[in-house]
C-alpha cells in the first residue's frame, strides 16, 4: 500500500502548536475578555481539536469521503446543540397563556 | 470433494453443526438468527398486547391491576420498539440481501456483523429478564424524574439492556454503511443501486449518528438511577425536559430506522411486480436520504406539551410538515410505477398494496399531530397511539412482511402456499384497521393512553379495536405456520421465481457460501425491465 | 508460521480495499463517539449557562496544574501514537514498539493523575450524593456540576482504559511481526481513536477546569 507518509517535521511542528495551544488557553483563562471569556476558551480547543484531526489523523492526507466523514459528526452535533439550547434559550419570549404578538 | 457437489452445496446445507450457526460470519446465516431473534420478541411483545386489549374489552379495570396494566404496555412498547420494528427490516432482511443485492462476498465486517447479533441478545435477555422479575413500568419512553426517581420497578436493568442493544443498532448501521461505500461489484455505481439499498443507506446513516445519543441518554438515566447524583432531576436544578431532548433526538429519527428500511423493500416490490423501472428512480433515492437528515429536525414535536417553549414549537411544528414532502415523493412515485402497468397480483405485492393504505392513513394523521394546536388536543390520546401504530405497525410490519415473502424462496429454496400468503394479507389489512380505525375515534373524542379503565361510552369503540387485535393476531399467525411448513413440504423455489431483476436473483436458492460463484460486472441500472415490452397498453 | 498469515480477509478483493474499508470503519465509529459525548457537552451547556456562578465555583475546586499536566501528556502522547503509526509505515519494528510503549506509558500517567484527582475529590466531599458537602450555598446545582465533572471525565477515563487495552494489543501482534509497510491496518486505527480520545480532553480541560479563572 503507498500511503501518504507526513514527514517527522509536520507532526513535531503539529505538536508544538498543541503545546503552545494549551499555553495559550491557561493564559487567557486568567484574562478578562468579558462576554468572551468561553468564546476565546472554545475557539483555542476548536483550534487544537482541527490541528489533530487534519494532521495526526490524517485526515489532510485522506480523500473526500473521509472529510465527509469526519464533519458529519461534528455538524450532527451542531444540531443536536442547536436545536435543543433554541428550547431553553426561547422559553420567556412567549410565555404560554400571553396573547401572540401581532 | 466440493467440486463434486458444487451444484448443491449452499449456505444452509453446507454444515449442519449448531456451531457453525453460532460462529457463522455469513451475513446470510445472521440475518436467518435475527429473523429467529425478532420473532421471537415479536411474539412477547404480542402477548402483551393481547392481554392488555383483553383488559381493555370492558370499560372498569377488572383483569389485571393498574400496577399490571402499565408494566404490559411498557414491555410491549420496549420489545415492539427496540426488539422488533428496529431490527426487524434491518437486521433480518438488510443483512441477507444487501451484500446479495451490490454484489458483494459479505458485509464489510462480518465478525463484527455476528457481535451485533449478541449484543443484541444479550441487551434483549436483560429486558426480558426484568419482565420476569417484576416488570417495568415507566412506558418504552423511560421519562424522567419518574424513571430516574419514583418509579419502584427496574428501571436500571431495563436502561443497562437498552443501553446494550443500542450498540448492536449502531454496529450494523456502521457495517451497512461501509458496505454499501466499500464493497459494490464493479460496475454498481450509486445510481445503479437498487432502492432498498438506498434505503439501507439512509437507515445506517440514522442508527451511526442518532443511536449514540440514546445510549448516553439512557447511560445517564441508568447512572442517576443507581448513585443518585443529579443529572436530570428538577430537586438539585436539573431539568427533566432535558431528558425529553436527548431522547426524542433518537426515538424520532428511529421511526425512520423502522420505516425507511421498508419503504426500500416495498420499491423492489412494486419494481418487480409491475416489471418496470420505478418511476422517478433518483427522486425515490434522494427521499430517503432526505427522511433520514430532514428527520433530525423534528424531534421537538413530541414536547409540545412540555415546558418547551412556544417559540420552538412553532418552529419543530414547521419542520415536521417537511417530512411529508419527500414521504410523498415515494408514494406518488410507486403509484406512478403502478399506473398502466400490468401488475401480477402475487402475496408479496397485496402487501405493498397494504402498505401503501396503512402508510397513507398514519402519515396523513402525522400531519395533523404536527399541527402545534391541533397536538394540544389530541396529545397523548389514543389519536397519537393509533397515529404512530398505523406508521410503525401497518408500514413497518407490511413491508416486513412483504419483504419476508419476497426474499423467502431465496433465503430457504422453498416455496410457500400462495393461497395462504393472501389470506394471510388480507386478514392483516383488515384485522390492522378494525383494531387502530376505532382508536382515532377514541383519541379524538378524548381517550387517554396508558389507562386500564375508561367511561363506560367509550366500550363498544373498544371492543371493536380489541376484536380487530385477535384478527390481527390470527393474520400474524398464519404466516409462521405455512412458512414453517414451506421449509419441509413446500416446492423447491427456482432462481428467480418472481421475474426480479436484482443480483440476488442471478444465483441459486438458496445461495452459496459465498454468495457468488462468478466476479460479477454490473452493466445496467437496477429494474432492467426495458422499455416499452411491458405494461404500455 | 505467524509471519505467513495472510492479512487479507477472505470477502475483500485487495488489501487496498480491505484497508479503505477499515478507515472509513473506523470513522464511522468516530462519529458515533463524537455523538455519545455531544449528549453529556450537551447537558452540560445547558446548566452552565443556567448556573454560571456555581459551575464557576465548582470550577475552582478543580486543580488547574493537573489538568494542564494531563493535557500536556496527552498531547505528547498523540505525538508518539503518531510516531508509532510513522514507524508501522516504515516497517521499522523496533521503533514502533517503543513509541506504542511510551504511549502506554503516557495514558497510564494520565490515569494515574486521575485517580490522585479523584480520591481529592472524595476527601473533599465533592462526590454528588448523600456525603456531598457545600459550603457556598444551595447544595444542587453545584452537584450538577460535579456530576458532569464526573460523568465526563470518566466516560473520558472508560475510554483510556480501553486505549490502554489496545496498545497492549497492538504491541503483541507487531512483536509477533503481523505487521509490514503492506499491512499496519489495526496501529493506524487505534491512532485514530487515541488521538479522538485526545481530542475529547482538548475540550474538557478548559471547559471543566478554568471556569471564571480571571
Ligand atoms: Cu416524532
Amino acid at each position: 500500500m503507498n500511503h501518504h507518509i507526513v514527514p517527522l517535521k509536520i507532526y513535531f511542528a503539529i505538536f508544538a502548536a498543541l503545546m503552545a495551544g494549551t499555553a495559550l488557553t491557561v493564559w487567557a483563562a486568567f484574562q478578562d475578555f468579558g462576554e468572551f471569556n468561553t468564546l476565546v476558551a472554545v475557539v483555542i480547543a476548536v483550534v487544537k481539536a482541527a490541528l489533530v484531526v487534519l494532521f495526526f489523523m490524517h485526515v489532510k492526507y485522506s480523500d473526500k469521503l473521509i472529510w465527509v466523514f469526519a464533519s458529519a459528526g461534528f455538524i450532527w452535533l451542531i444540531i443536536l446543540f442547536a436545536f435543543t439550547l433554541m428550547d431553553p434559550m426561547t422559553r420567556d419570549w412567549l410565555p404560554v397563556g400571553a396573547p401572540l404578538p401581532m | 470433494m466440493k467440486e463434486e457437489s458444487a451444484a448443491t452445496v449452499n449456505y444452509l446445507n453446507c454444515d449442519y453443526s449448531i456451531r457453525s450457526w453460532l460462529l457463522t460470519v455469513d451475513h446470510k446465516r445472521i440475518g436467518i438468527m435475527y429473523l429467529l431473534a425478532v420473532t421471537v420478541f415479536f411474539l412477547i411483545g404480542g402477548i402483551m398486547a393481547t392481554l392488555f386489549r383483553f383488559e381493555l374489552s370492558t370499560a372498569a379495570g377488572d383483569l389485571v391491576t393498574a400496577e399490571t396494566y402499565n408494566k404490559l404496555f411498557t414491555l410491549h412498547g420496549v420489545v415492539m420498539v427496540f426488539f422488533f420494528l428496529i431490527p426487524s427490516v434491518p437486521a433480518v432482511l438488510g443483512n441477507f440481501v444487501l451484500p446479495l443485492a451490490i454484489g458483494a462476498k459479505d458485509v464489510a465486517f462480518p465478525k463484527l456483523n455476528l457481535l451485533s447479533w449478541y449484543v443484541f441478545m444479550i441487551g434483549g435477555g436483560i429486558t426480558l429478564f426484568v419482565a420476569l422479575t417484576g416488570g417495568l413500568d415507566t412506558g418504552w419512553t423511560f421519562y424522567t424524574p419518574y424513571s430516574s426517581t419514583y418509579a419502584t420497578t427496574d428501571v436500571l436493568s431495563a436502561a443497562i439492556g437498552v443501553f446494550i442493544t443500542g450498540f448492536s443498532s449502531i454496529l450494523t448501521g456502521l457495517n451497512f454503511l461501509v458496505t454499501i461505500h466499500k464493497m459494490r461489484a464493479p460496475g454498481m455505481t450509486w445510481m445503479r443501486m437498487p432502492l432498498f439499498v438506498w434505503a439501507l443507506y439512509a437507515t445506517s446513516l440514522i442508527m451511526v449518528l442518532a443511536t449514540p445519543v440514546l445510549a448516553i441518554t439512557v447511560a445517564l438515566l441508568a447512572v442517576e438511577r443507581a448513585t443518585g447524583i443529579g443529572i436530570f432531576d428538577p430537586a438539585l436544578g436539573g431539568d427533566p425536559v432535558l431528558f425529553q431532548h436527548m431522547f426524542w433526538f433518537y426515538s424520532h429519527p428511529a421511526v425512520y430506522i423502522m420505516i425507511l428500511p421498508s419503504m426500500g423493500v416495498i420499491s423492489e416490490l412494486v419494481a418487480t411486480f409491475c416489471r418496470r423501472r420505478i418511476f422517478g428512480y433518483s427522486f425515490v433515492a434522494a427521499s430517503s436520504i432526505a427522511i433520514a437528515v430532514i428527520g433530525f429536525f423534528v424531534w421537538g414535536h413530541h414536547l409540545f406539551l412540555s415546558t418547551q417553549s412556544v417559540y420552538a414549537g412553532m418552529v419543530f411544528s414547521f419542520l415536521s410538515f417537511l417530512v411529508a414532502v419527500p414521504s410523498a415523493v415515494k408514494t406518488f412515485n410507486w403509484t406512478a410505477t403502478m399506473y398502466k402497468s400490468s401488475v401480477s397480483w402475487q402475496s408479496p405485492m397485496l402487501y405493498v398494496m397494504g402498505f401503501m393504505g396503512l402508510f397513507l392513513v398514519g402519515g396523513l394523521t402525522g400531519v395533523v399531530l404536527a399541527t402545534l394546536g391541533l397536538d394540544v388536543h389530541m396529545h397523548d390520546t389514543y389519536f397519537v397511539v393509533a397515529h404512530f401504530h398505523y406508521i410503525m405497525v401497518g408500514g413497518v410490519l407490511m413491508g416486513y412482511l412483504g419483504g419476508l415473502h419476497y426474499w423467502w424462496p431465496k433465503i430457504t429454496g422453498r416455496m410457500y402456499s400462495e393461497a395462504w400468503a393472501k389470506v394471510s394479507a388480507l386478514l392483516v389489512f383488515v384485522g390492522f384497521n378494525l383494531t387502530f380505525m376505532p382508536q382515532f375515534i377514541l383519541g379524538y373524542l378524548g381517550m387517554p393512553r396508558r389507562y386500564y379503565a375508561y367511561p363506560p361510552e367509550w366500550q363498544t369503540l373498544n371492543v371493536l379495536s380489541s376484536a380487530g387485535a385477535s384478527v390481527l393476531g390470527v393474520g400474524y399467525l398464519i404466516p409462521v405456520i405455512y412458512l414453517l411448513w414451506s421449509l419441509r413440504h413446500g416446492k423447491p423455489a427456482p432462481a428467480n421465481p418472481w421475474g426480479g431483476k436484482g443480483l440476488e436473483w442471478t444465483i441459486a436458492s438458496p445461495p452459496t457460501p459465498h454468495n457468488f460463484e462468478k466476479p460479477v460486472i454490473v452493466t445496467e441500472g437496477a429494474y432492467a425491465y426495458g422499455e416499452g415490452g411491458h405494461g404500455h397498453g | 508460521m505467524a509471519e505467513s498469515r495472510n492479512p487479507l480477509a477472505h470477502h475483500f478483493d485487495s488489501l487496498e480495499q480491505q484497508y479503505a474499508a477499515a478507515k472509513l470503519g473506523m470513522w464511522s465509529f468516530l462519529i458515533t463517539e463524537v455523538m455519545m459525548f455531544g449528549g453529556l457537552f450537551l447537558g452540560y451547556i445547558l446548566y452552565r449557562c443556567r448556573f454560571p456562578e456555581v459551575f464557576a465555583q465548582g470550577s475552582h475546586h478543580l486543580d488547574i496544574k493537573l489538568g494542564a499536566f494531563n493535557t500536556a501528556v496527552l498531547i505528547v502522547s498523540s505525538l508518539t501514537m503518531a510516531l508509532a503509526v510513522h514507524a508501522a509505515q516504515e516497517g521499522r519494528k523496533q521503533a514502533t514498539l517503543t513509541y506504542l510503549f511510551f504511549t502506554l506509558m503516557l495514558g497510564l500517567t494520565f490515569l494515574g493523575v486521575k485517580v490522585i484527582e479523584y480520591s481529592d475529590k472524595y476527601q473533599h466531599h465533592l462526590i454528588p450524593g448523600a456525603r456531598f458537602l457545600w459550603s457556598e450555598g444551595d447544595a444542587g446545582p453545584p452537584q450538577l456540576f460535579y456530576s458532569y465533572y464526573f460523568c465526563m471525565t470518566g466516560l473520558h477515563a472508560i475510554h483510556m482504559v480501553v486505549g490502554a487495552g489496545l496498545l497492549l494489543w497492538l504491541m503483541a501482534l507487531t512483536a509477533r511481526n503481523r505487521f509490514s509497510p503492506a499491512y499496519y491496518t489495526p496501529i493506524e486505527m487505534v491512532g485514530l481513536y487515541w488521538h479522538f480520545v485526545d481530542i475529547v480532553w482538548i475540550f474538557l480541560f478548559p471547559l471543566l477546569y478554568l471556569i471564571g479563572r480571571h
